[in-house]
């Protein structure tokens, strides 16, 4: 495979406390693009955009909290391009009627966790994403959030039913399903290119 | 089965990865779990340690107790259903119980069938040994396997006895042709089509986690190194001097379970652990791991 050559400069960083962090730098390795895992502080400092992956808001929060992260995170975010997947999407909302999960505020929208019910209700389906990709998108929900409270400033990508299930706003690209489960790096690959790129 | 709902089932496994899964037997204890980190709550009636001491049988919990734990975290809860009994896994469906663990903590219903898991939406996770029996159990529909360890004894070596047996088995099959295969799955008793997926893939289809004696951050940290992608914590948490300490430390163990210096401070002043049992004070007939096959 050849890499792009501005892919070769950039290095991802993945919130790797809890969650499908492996499967996010496997879907950004495909694209032969490097990640690195953040688990302190410092590992803020070496990377040009960062991923919150999928898996529970709740441990997240605690461990975001208990490592030092949370605040250096909450600042970087001010600027840095930033993908959040289910969880991840969850936690870059405005904060949630619930004290057990801190949110970041840096999308317009509240998250209401596991909405579509419990893993008995989780499912997969085909979404067209017109503006981002030719082919159908194999997406997968697990235990999912809905968003309620949307502000206009945030751009629906995709929606299931009637719920917007991909969104942007400006530098912060969200998912309620799980592209990082599925085969297909489209998604990851519009965030590098349309996002990481050009905030350079 | 469609593929589709497997990958809806692992999904699941892979939201919890590097996280810990905690026993718990109340909704106080479910929510001192949640507070901790825990990335899920296994609902069950008594933890190992207290089914081995009261000896009896021992069945999925009470409906009404799964309720209340699910009401009183927002995490995914689990439940235990006996070897081979479906009717209790079809209840704990009804349940909407997030994932089922077949579990030879309680005791057994079939000696010779496991449940037939494809036949339900929910997900199952089953405990292994050796990785003939983690295959049987996916060829069942199993979408997420843990090693059995021996539950209730605060005791690491059966499960990195398992751990172990079932990373040096895929090992082994990697190294092996095409055409040694078939053999290999007819000497393992193990369907053909996961036989050859491992040896291609050197892993397992479906997400890897441990279960079965943890009681320290230092346990947690052992299993993540051999290869567990997450810690399921029994008797460890709720039969320690200081839960709340232990649960909170053995969920930091289980992200930084590679960073020696952060190991160290983590496990300062927690305590002390679960008192825990050697193997040669259990009877034969009382070794958990070796229900199911």
């Amino acid at each position: 495979m050849t890499v792009r050559p501005e892919y070769e400069e950039l290095t991802i960083g993945v919130v790797a406390l809890q969650g499908s962090f492996a499967k996010h730098a496997f879907s950004m390795g495909k694209l032969g693009i490097k990640c690195r895992a953040v688990r302190e502080p410092e590992d803020l400092k070496l990377i040009d955009a960062l991923i919150l992956p999928g898996g529970e808001s709740t441990a997240m929060t605690l461990l975001l909290e208990e490592e030092g992260l949370w605040e250096p995170m909450n600042e970087i975010l001010e600027t840095m391009p930033v993908f959040g997947t289910c969880a991840g999407a969850i936690l870059l909302g405005q904060q949630i009627d619930d004290e057990r999960v801190r949110c970041f505020n840096k999308i317009d929208y509240i998250a209401e966790r596991n909405a579509y019910g419990r893993q008995i209700e989780s499912f997969k389906t085909s979404l067209i994403i017109p503006s981002m990709l030719d082919h159908d998108f194999h997406a997968i929900f697990i235990r999912a959030p809905k968003f309620r409270e949307i502000k206009p400033s945030v751009q629906s990508l995709a929606v299931f039913g009637a719920d917007p299930v991909l969104m942007r706003q400006d530098n912060v690209l969200v998912a309620s399903f799980h592209p990082e489960l599925t085969e297909d790096p489209g998604i990851h690959k519009y965030f590098v290119d349309e996002i990481v790129l050009k905030s350079r | 089965m469609t593929k589709e709902l497997f990958e809806v089932k692992t999904g699941l496994a892979e939201m919890l990865k590097g996280g810990v899964i905690m026993d718990v037997t109340t909704p106080e204890q479910a929510k001192i779990a949640e507070q901790a980190g825990a990335v899920a709550v296994m609902a069950l009636e008594r933890i190992p340690a207290d089914i081995r001491r009261d000896g009896g049988i021992a069945r999925a919990s009470d409906p009404q107790m799964i309720k209340e734990i699910q009401k009183a975290v927002s995490i995914p809860v689990m439940a235990k259903c006996r070897i081979g009994h479906f009717a209790e896994a079809q209840i704990l469906e009804a349940l909407e119980i997030d994932y089922i663990d077949e579990s030879e903590v309680l005791t057994p219903a079939d000696e010779a069938n496991h449940i037939w898991k494809h036949d339900f939406k929910t997900p199952f996770v089953c405990g292994a040994t050796n990785l003939a029996e983690a295959l049987r159990r996916i060829g069942e529909g199993a979408a997420l396997i843990r090693t059995k360890g021996e539950p209730g004894t605060g005791n690491i070596v059966e499960a990195v006895r398992h751990m172990r047996t079932i990373t040096t088995e895929m090992a082994n099959l990697s190294i092996l042709r095409t055409d040694e295969l078939m053999a290999a799955a007819k000497n393992m008793g193990a369907p053909y089509h996961l036989v050859a997926q491992v040896a291609e893939t050197g892993k397992l289809p479906v997400p890897n986690f441990s279960a079965g004696g943890i009681a320290t951050p230092a346990d947690a940290s052992l299993m993540m190194q051999l290869g567990a992608e997450t810690i399921f914590v029994g008797s460890g948490i709720f039969k320690s001097e200081d839960s709340e300490a232990m649960a909170k430390a053995i969920v930091q163990a289980a992200t930084f379970y590679d960073k020696p210096e952060k190991l160290a401070e983590i496990s300062e002043g927690l305590g002390k652990a679960m008192k825990g049992l050697d193997m040669v004070e259990i009877k034969p007939e009382d070794r958990m791991q070796d229900r199911g096959w």
